[in-house]
């Protein structure tokens, strides 16, 4: 017989809530607000995975003056993530694969589970403005996007 | 555009509400897989290609098989950590950043 243990409490951590009592701790007493919405948008696939071009949107940067970018996938080598926050105590951003994975995706590629990878990448830099996200850098993500004909989007945030 | 995103903050992703989210429960920095593990890496982003595929809905989170280390489950703890250990630094360091801040406003105010 398999036991079954009751949990009250999410596992996995709120970061809303640590980086909230961080920065409290910090002397910032006005907490962050973060963007929230209560729908979102949805496009299905309006083809077969296997015919779709991917690409990758990362908040990996190449140079830290808070535009988007686009550049050719080569330059995944180059990508910056210093002014992130992210575990760095635990873990490493040595391997661009780790958080812009086109080496998984070109295997998924030469699998013929997607149909190709875009020749380019796109960043959208981390800002503390929604309205600067919302009415300027996603509609410039989104137009360099439609140029390279992407039909399937992954967005990765470090 | 179909769009999906793969990303370790799982609250903060799900705050903003997405189409898609493929949430791999581990330290913040590699959401598509460890560093240099090309296996962990092709998982991920196979969960992430399903994902895409069969999400008929908006808002749609998927946990990720992926675990980051089955023997210590410390990182979460550690991370933006606030103890009676480092409460001082952390203000101390909070006022230096304020009082930096301060002073290159006033050296805009003084410059225009």
């Amino acid at each position: 017989m398999t036991t079954s243990r009751r949990r009250t409490e999410p596992t996995h951590p709120s970061y809303i809530e640590r980086s909230a009592q961080f920065y409290a701790a910090s002397g910032y007493e006005q907490r962050y607000a973060w963007a929230s919405h209560t729908t979102a948008p949805f496009t299905p696939l309006a083809k077969p995975l296997s015919e779709c071009t991917v690409g990758v949107v990362t908040t990996a940067y190449l140079e830290s003056d808070g535009q988007p970018f686009v550049a050719d996938r080569a330059a995944a080598a180059q990508l910056a993530t210093d002014r992130l926050s992210w575990a760095k105590d635990e873990t490493t951003t040595d391997d661009p694969n780790s958080f812009v994975p086109l080496d998984a995706l070109d295997k998924a590629a030469a699998d013929g589970r997607i149909g190709a990878v875009s020749t380019r990448i796109y960043g959208v830099p981390t800002v503390y403005s929604h309205r600067q996200t919302q009415t300027r850098h996603a509609p410039q993500i989104v137009e360099w996007l439609a140029e390279d004909n992407v039909d399937v989007v992954l967005a990765v945030p470090l | 555009m179909t769009t999906a995103v793969i990303g370790s903050a799982r609250d903060i992703v799900e705050t903003v509400a997405v189409a898609r989210l493929l949430f791999v429960d581990y330290p913040l920095g590699n959401p598509t897989g460890k560093p240099y593990d090309a296996a962990d890496q092709q998982l991920i982003v196979a969960e992430a290609l399903d994902l895409v595929e069969r999400a008929w809905s908006p808002q749609t989170t998927v946990v990720s098989s992926a675990v980051w280390d089955p023997t210590d489950d410390g990182w979460r703890q550690r991370f933006m950590e606030v103890t009676d250990a480092n409460r001082a630094e952390l203000a101390a360091k909070g006022a230096q950043r304020k009082a930096a801040q301060a002073r290159r406003r006033e050296e805009r105010h003084s410059s225009k």
